[in-house]
């Protein structure tokens, strides 16, 4: 039942502006009570990978490679499980939050089309199917950028089309390359066919160098980062703790690294542009976000970063690194979009989101306070939330693999982390500067609910990293380590 | 009562031509399956069909016919149509099979759910379109207000 994951969201997409013109209610809970559906089938398919690892499913009874295929393994599972759980928590946050905003039912669709969108591409078993859902999601996520409509929202968001419009035409240059020269679409099938004719052509390189950039700006890796910090921040708060916890790492990193890995093969030369392109976006990320006092900017910024933490650690290439890489993927997915929600109730109580103009908010909002100081404790690195085991499996794996210098920025990037996560918090939460505002007072209920949820589940990933690590990230691993013969034993089916 | 969009002429010939572009684009949508075009392409002739009557007759005259809320329900109802006949063929076997008899190949009764496959689209493209520049129409800046000296087009 794979394709309930497309399914569900679309449903729920296309029934929500039916019903929600004359019931607004009906918006929040036809999209609440579908992406809660996605959220327990997205647990279930934990359970649902058989002793070889994997599921497929063809759509129309049509076979590979002519059909177009769903395909659940190891990685997949990961990526539903990040998609599903920070979709859901957002959504149960945006009830109370999106209050405010007229025509909340556009929200809800365009929120639902997110949602098909990322389960989409993390289905998908064919390459151009692949670019569709990536632009459903693109799409989906430039409108809810734009949502409130003000001058600097609509700048932002445009910067963010024009910039990923101009991504998705190097990605689709690419695969259409990349389908003149093998003959097919199909992932699998693709692998087949390149392995068969071995190293040495230019094809493949020249399409490598189109996903890696593409990609990689959707990605917002450092040299193609400049839309994150403005297009992150103007949007509504869940949609920045989507757009940060999910959207960059699911139509960004995981379609990068699951072409590369699991297709075209990784060689020396790309294995050392992703592990440059980690470090480079660690350090800088970090370093800019230091002088930054706006608290969502900040956020953008330290987004940055850790993606570069994530795409260095799996570009190693080693099984630690990985391992470590996509656990600090799954752990960002928590705490960053933690953060933004942290951020997102900051602002609505104090009507701001500077942090010199805020102070003393711990005593009005303690549901707030302590959850922020988990998350920002979680990405500092502290042990033992679930941060810190992340970062010191990557740190390991790169003294193993022999990068000291990827290593040692690792531990700067993670120092100065903590230090401007100290910052937020005393200049947001602790330090009391003249009289708190009366009118501040804590998040509605829901807010708080999906706050602490969020929270409680970097503690738990923390504390449980070892089951954890053994039932969700080493399959998800082995299906990378495995390379191009990823897909080989479903390889054409009957064919 | 002031007059909405063209002069007479342009009004009398566009009650004919509508008819005959909604009727090609139809014609489109329906030999999808058999000759170039289908859903998508009929839709935009659907569109533009709507579109003339909104440049002959006015935007207020058009939005008696067919709202902006209307169109945009009718988009929504053609993508749930669509979702709707790839979900019969869940319970028949597989996601989007094809479910209905094939019938004889390059005769119009024929291709099972692809024709409704096709209709679908037709109703959501069509719709999607005109509620497009309905919105384009509608958002007007105090320029060509000028411009038009107030006239609807």
């Amino acid at each position: 039942m794979i394709p309930v994951f497309v399914i569900i969201p679309l449903a729920c997409a296309f029934v929500i502006p039916l019903v929600a013109k004359k019931y607004e209610v009906l918006a929040p809970a036809v999209a609440g009570v579908g992406s809660f559906l996605l959220l327990v089938f997205s647990i279930w398919s934990i359970f649902l990978l058989g002793g070889d690892g994997h599921v497929v499913y063809e759509v129309g009874n049509w076979q590979p490679p002519v059909g177009i295929p769903m395909v659940v393994d190891g990685l997949s599972v990961l990526m539903l499980l990040v998609v599903n759980v920070t979709g859901f928590l957002s959504l149960v946050y945006s009830v109370p939050y999106m209050k405010k905003f007229t025509s909340a039912r556009y929200y809800y669709t365009l929120f639902a089309l997110l949602l098909a969108g990322l389960n989409g591409v993390v289905i998908s078993g064919d390459l151009f199917n692949l670019f569709i859902f990536v632009e459903i999601t693109a799409i989906a996520s430039y409108a809810l950028v734009a949502f409130g409509t003000e001058r600097q929202e609509l700048e932002a968001a445009f910067r963010y089309a024009v910039l990923g419009t101009l991504a998705s035409a190097a990605i689709l240059l690419g695969i259409g390359l990349a389908y003149s020269h093998t003959s097919t679409l199909n992932l699998a099938d693709m692998a087949e066919v390149l392995s068969a004719e071995g190293a040495g052509g230019v094809v493949i390189p020249f399409v490598t160098v189109l996903f890696v950039a593409g990609f990689g700006l959707k990605a917002a890796l450092v040299p193609f980062h400049s839309w994150l910090p403005d297009a992150h921040p103007a949007a509504p708060a869940p949609i920045s703790a989507m757009l940060s916890g999910v959207v960059i790492k699911t139509i960004g990193v995981y379609a990068l690294v699951r072409v590369l890995f699991n297709v075209f093969g990784m060689t020396q030369a790309t294995t050392d542009v992703l592990i440059w392109l980690g470090i480079i976006s660690m350090a800088v990320g970090v370093l800019l976000a230091i002088g930054q006092w706006d608290f969502k900017r900040l956020l953008a910024y330290h987004s940055i970063s850790q993606i570069g933490y994530v795409v260095f650690g799996i570009g190693l290439g080693t099984p630690l690194g990985i391992a470590g890489g996509l656990f600090h993927l799954f752990n960002h997915s928590l705490f960053k979009s933690l953060l933004f929600l942290n951020a997102g109730s900051v602002e609505q109580a104090a009507g701001t989101r500077k942090l010199d103009e805020l102070g003393g908010l711990s005593e009005k909002m303690p549901v707030t306070s302590w959850t922020s100081l988990v998350a920002s404790l979680s990405i500092a690195g502290v042990p033992p939330l679930c941060g810190f085991w992340s970062k010191l499996i990557i740190i390991i794996a790169a003294f193993q693999a022999g990068h000291v210098i990827g290593a040692v920025v690792c531990i700067g990037t993670g120092i100065i982390t903590l230090a401007s996560f100290l910052k937020v918090q005393r200049y947001a939460f602790f330090m009391r500067k003249g009289e708190v505002k009366d009118f501040i007072k804590e998040a509605p209920l829901l807010m708080q609910i999906s706050m602490v949820a969020l929270a409680v589940l970097c503690v738990l990933v923390g504390i449980l990293f070892v089951p954890f690590l053994s039932e969700v990230i080493q399959p998800a691993t082995d299906v990378l380590l495995r390379g191009t013969g990823a897909f080989a034993d479903f390889n054409l089916l009957g064919v | 009562m002031k007059e909405h969009g063209m002069s007479l002429p342009v009004k009398r010939i566009t009650r004919i031509t509508v008819a005959l572009i909604f009727f090609y684009g139809l014609y489109i949508a329906i030999h999808g399956h058999l000759s170039p075009g289908g859903g998508f392409a009929g839709g935009v002739i659907f569109a533009l069909s709507m579109i003339h009557i909104v440049l002959a007759f006015g935007r207020e005259n058009t939005m008696k016919v067919l709202s902006g809320a209307a169109a945009s329900m009718l988009e929504s109802a053609g993508a749930l149509a669509f979702l709707l006949i790839a979900l019969g063929g869940v319970f028949a076997g597989a996601f989007f099979l094809n479910f209905l008899p094939e019938g004889e190949p390059f005769s119009l009764f024929s291709a099972g759910t692809i024709v409704f496959s096709n209709m679908a689209i037709f109703v959501k493209v069509g719709a999607g379109l005109f509620a497009v520049f309905l919105v384009m129409a509608l958002l007007r800046t105090d320029d060509s207000v000028q411009n038009n000296e107030g006239e609807d087009r």
